[in-house]
């Protein structure tokens, strides 16, 4: 775990983001290429690709579903990138409903209550799946962890969606 | 990303979008999802007694490649036969919609919702 170590954080879910920001901001005025004006060529490209490696370690981690991804990733179940479709009926289908629902949302009567009805919803599906994935995770049950992760990524996807609709909608 | 005309074409001109009634025992059901990006696709196949595709309806929430690629499937699998609706792979439907290879995932997707649906007629009858 390689990012965890990074910035000396416990390998876990749950994170301490100002203590990541904290560390992040540390290791960053190391490394800054700015740092290393009077370097050798070779050392100040180093330094470039480290302060890379850096900021992406920590856009990783302090994103919740990212952060998901990457610690399945490290124990060979490299969800983001595989190809492979999952065919989980009772899931897909209850996808399928929440994205007819947030199609027709625009004609409810109160379009607000309607999408913090909707948002409730969502936060439940999160919550059961963030609890799952945390569970198998700590017991090393990285297929069944990573198959939370999976479909996590469906319900963050529909979050994000509600979330466009909604400044369409309400015109933020 | 710039999209092939035949992918904007599908996208923008959908065939056969819909649903059928699935607890219809002539009506299989495949519902397919891409873990990669989140892309939910339902594919419905009206098979008759002789075992051909009559008529074919999908719904698909996902990017433009991989609304394509179902109404693709849509109008490939209309007339064929079980078997040879089996046969389609995500290869031809790539190839045909000038697919890049980051969205290789669509097609895929595209072709499971025929297994998928192919399984779901297997196990009502």
């Amino acid at each position: 775990m390689r990012f965890f170590d990074l910035f000396e954080l416990p390998v876990s879910f749950q994170i301490d983001n100002d203590l990541l920001l904290e560390r992040y901001r540390e290791i960053q005025k190391k490394v800054h290429p700015d740092n290393h004006a009077n370097a050798s060529e070779n050392e100040k490209l180093l330094s470039v690709q480290r302060a890379a490696e850096v900021n992406d370690a920590y856009e990783t981690l302090k994103k919740p579903l990212n952060r998901a991804e990457y610690m399945v990733s490290e124990h060979g179940f490299d969800v983001r990138h595989e190809q492979h479709t999952i065919r989980d009926g009772m899931f897909l289908m209850q996808q399928m409903e929440l994205r007819e629902e947030l199609e027709e949302i625009e004609s409810a009567s109160d379009v607000e209550a309607a999408f913090d009805r909707f948002y409730a919803d969502i936060k439940k599906l999160m919550d059961e799946f963030t609890e799952k994935f945390e569970s198998e995770f700590k017991q090393a049950s990285y297929e069944s962890a990573a198959d939370a992760v999976r479909k996590l990524r469906f319900i963050y996807k529909l979050k994000d969606e509600a979330q466009q609709l909604e400044e369409k909608l309400l015109d933020f | 990303m710039a999209y092939s005309e035949k992918v904007i074409d599908h996208y923008e001109n959908p065939r056969n979008v819909g649903s059928f009634d699935k607890n219809d025992p002539t009506i299989a059901t495949g519902m397919v999802g891409a873990p990669a990006c989140g892309d939910v696709m339902k594919l419905q196949l009206k098979i008759n007694e002789s075992g051909i595709i009559e008529d074919a309806k999908f719904k698909t929430y996902g990017c433009g490649s991989a609304i394509a690629s179902s109404s693709l499937v849509t109008e490939w699998v209309k007339g064929k036969s079980i078997e040879e609706a089996q046969k389609l792979s995500n290869t031809l439907i790539a190839e045909e919609l000038a697919l890049p290879p980051v969205k290789i995932h669509c097609s895929i997707l595209a072709e499971d919702a025929i297994k998928a649906a192919i399984e779901d007629y297997k196990s009502k009858k």
